[in-house]
Parts: C-alpha cells; structure tokens; sequence
C-alpha cells in the first residue's frame, strides 16, 4: 500500500509541533497505515538511543570554577574610567613626590654649600694659601683643581682677599676663596660645572637665602661659582658681580 | 549589568552548554575553550539582551556561531554537505566514518550515539538541539537562524540519515555515501 504520507511532518507529529488542526489527522492515519506506524516507531527508536548522548560529556569541576570566576570577574568596561581616574591620581602622586624630592635635594645641595662656609669659618686654619694677592691665588690652586678660573683685582674695593683652599662637593674639587668685607667673611666657591650640578642649582636668578646666609650662584664658561655669605644681599650681589666681570 | 545576576540565570546551562560543545568539537580542550569563549561573549553582550526573550537559544546561539568561526568549526563545516534541499540520493560526505565505526557495524554493535558522533556537524546539531536539549523547533530555528521549515527538513534527514548509518551493511548502502577519511594529522 503506498503513502503519500510526508515524512517531515511525521518527524513534527513526534516532536509534537504540529499546528494544532493537523496532529488529529496524522495521528488517524498513522492508526490506519502500517508503513507510517512502522516509520514512527523508528523515530522513536532513534529518540531513545540518544537518550544516552545526554549529559554524555560533563564539564570537569575545576573548568566550572574557572568559568565562575570569570564571570565574577568586574566587567573591565565599567572599572576602566575608575583605572584611568586611579592612574592619573598616583601619577599626580608621583608627580608631587618626585617634585618634593627634588626640593629637598636642591636644599640639601644649599645647605651643603653652607657647610662648606661655615666649615672654612670654623676652622683653626680657614684657608691654605693666605694671600691677599690675587697673583698668588691663583697659581696655586694649578695642578690642585681640574680648571682654572680669574681672580678679580680687589685693590681699591671694600674687598679683601683673604686667601683660598681646595675643597670637594659631592666628590668634585673645587676652589674656595674666603673674601672679607668690613667684619664680614664671604665664601667664593668654584667648581666644573655639569649636567648634574647645573639641575641641583637651576634656581631664579638672584640672591637667595639660606640659613641666614645670602647665596648667589651661577654658571659660566663650564663653571659653577657660589657665593655664600652673612653680608647683606646687595654686598652678596655686588662681590657677585665682581666674579662674573673678571671670568667673562 | 550585574554579574551576580548573569551567573544567576546563565550558570545553570553550563552542564548542557558544556555537553554541547563536547559533541559539536568532539574533543574536551576544544570544547572548554568554545563555552569559555561563550560565556566571555554572553556576558559582555548580556547588556543587550533583552529581557524576555529566550536567553537558553540566545546562549546556545553564541556557541553555535563561535563554533562555526572557530579552528574546528570550520574544518567541520569542510565537510559538511551545505544543500539543504537536495532531492533524491543524497551523496552524503561523512568524514569521520572510522574504521572503529566500521568495525562495530559489521558486528551490530555500534549504538545511536556512535552513529551520531558520525552525522556531519549541520546534522549533528540539528539533532543534538532537538533530541538531547529538546528545544522547540522555534528555539532550534533562532539557534541555528534558520527558517523553522528548514530545521524540519534538516531534522527529518538527520534521523533517516542515523538510521541508515545503523542498519545499512558496509557493503550496500554505505558505499552510496562518499566517504571521505578524516586526513590524519
């Protein structure tokens, strides 16, 4: 006996999907058509041979977890503009720390500088050479310090040279030249001038004052030259002056 | 969106999704990296899901479309007939006919679920959503984004095509299938 029975919509009578006006006439027919009850009963053993397919494959515990925490993971989108925000604050942070530090560095670079006055001040024997002759100076310190640099001539000044010695900042000789105004005893100090000393230094032009002592400093013709002393700022200024005139 | 509510409704599918994957990769390390890559993708996408709507099809559906760009997907795909209306003799390219399958055959003693393991993926799946998962042909058609008459069709020739794999002799009917050999690797 032939049927032209359709075998998708026996697939869908099985699975339950058909529209519901045509289950009743599939369901009559498959009662009357051997082929299509036999048919049937195939799909249905197929149906229960899968059976076994189900859950045939489990996920290990450990693969569980690692998804877990994947999902518990905050969404990065939403914590990015918190990671920006964050990351612009401790660059602030660095920023401001970075900056301190160089403020210390600098004042503690000064109050070194200071030492080194007070230091030549304090001792028994302030200086090394004990001239008030720029021409004696000067000779001296050849062969003690990696350059040389010119005295300025203090006759007819309310300078007084007094004399000179070698000293070392932060391992670099230098000349320290000890000048006298009045009851006032000033420091000249000299050094190579570098990458280093030139940032440490890098202040506004002008006196500056430290401790009580008034501070000029500068560079010129590669070298760094400081003047220190307890004389007012203009004296400070006007000795200053003095220095750069005669190294030009 | 709030991820303790997307495991919420989401975690409970992980043994089926899993299983899932399992069958449509055919190996555990695949089929871990597929639902991974799923549950990365739902939740990331879990914002434009619209309440309501069937987040099972919607999660299966990710699978499904990571699988088919995936490595193995795509070599699966290789092998799969694409027409789907063809009429008449189906010459049907099944890849993975091993010579163990052959074996169990010619002793009755291969199951449904071998021959399942052999059904080219566009038939594999089809079944696995119906059979194993039992979606409604509604459900498979929005995984599969097909119209629900080609889930039909595609379904009815899954089964006729499980069932020729079980009881055709390899002499007979099997030699009408071209069979290509898996290229060992």
């Amino acid at each position: 006996m032939d049927c032209d029975q359709n075998p998708v919509a026996l697939g869908a009578y099985l699975d339950d999907e058909l529209p519901p006006g045509e289950a009743a006439p599939v369901r009559e027919h498959i009662g009357t058509c051997p082929k299509c009850a036999a048919e049937i009963a195939e799909l249905v053993r197929v149906r229960r041979g899968l059976r076994a397919a189900r859950a045939r494959f489990a996920p290990s515990a450990e693969f569980r977890r690692s998804i877990e925490q994947q999902i518990r993971q905050p969404d990065r989108r939403s914590w990015r503009p918190q990671l920006v925000s964050a990351a612009a604050l401790i660059a602030a942070v660095l920023l401001i720390v970075i900056a301190f530090g160089l403020f210390l560095h600098r004042t503690g670079d000064l109050a070194e500088i200071a030492d080194l006055h007070v230091n030549a001040l304090a001792s028994a024997n302030p200086v090394d050479v004990v001239s008030t002759d720029r021409h004696t100076v000067k000779p001296w310190f050849q062969g003690k310090i990696p350059f040389s640099f010119n005295v300025p001539e203090f006759a007819g000044t309310e300078f007084t040279l007094l004399g000179g010695r070698m000293v070392y900042f932060h391992q670099r000789p230098g000349a320290q030249l000890i000048v006298a105004v009045r009851q006032h005893k000033m420091s000249v100090l000299i050094f190579q001038d570098d990458l280093e000393l030139d940032r440490a230094f890098a202040l506004p032009a002008g006196i500056s004052h430290r401790k009580n002592f008034n501070l000029d400093t500068w560079q010129l013709q590669g070298l760094r030259f400081f003047v220190i002393g307890d004389a007012d700022p203009s004296v400070v200024a006007k000795l200053a002056q003095t220095f750069r005139e005669a190294n030009r | 969106m709030d991820p303790e509510f997307f495991e919420a409704v989401a975690m409970p599918l992980f043994d089926q999704l899993y299983n899932f994957a399992h069958w449509l990769t055919g190996n555990r390390n695949d089929a871990e990296d597929l639902v991974q890559e799923t549950y990365a993708k739902a939740l990331k996408g879990f914002r434009s899901f619209a309440e309501g709507t069937n987040l099972r099809a919607w999660m299966y559906r990710i699978l499904r479309n990571s699988f088919l760009t995936s490595r193995s997907g795509l070599r699966a795909q290789s092998m799969s007939p694409l027409d789907d209306d063809e009429a008449g003799l189906i010459t049907l390219a099944v890849h993975s006919l091993t010579p163990e399958f052959l074996l169990l055959q010619q002793e009755g003693k291969q199951t449904m679920v071998d021959a399942l393991a052999c059904l080219p993926v566009n038939y594999r799946e089809v079944i696995l959503l119906c059979e194993i998962e039992e979606m409604s042909y509604k459900e498979i058609a929005q995984v599969l984004s097909v119209p629900i008459g080609t889930v039909m069709s595609r379904l009815a020739r899954a089964r006729k095509m499980l069932r020729e794999l079980l009881t055709a002799r390899p002499t007979e009917k099997v030699s009408k299938w071209t069979v290509i050999k898996t290229p060992s690797r």
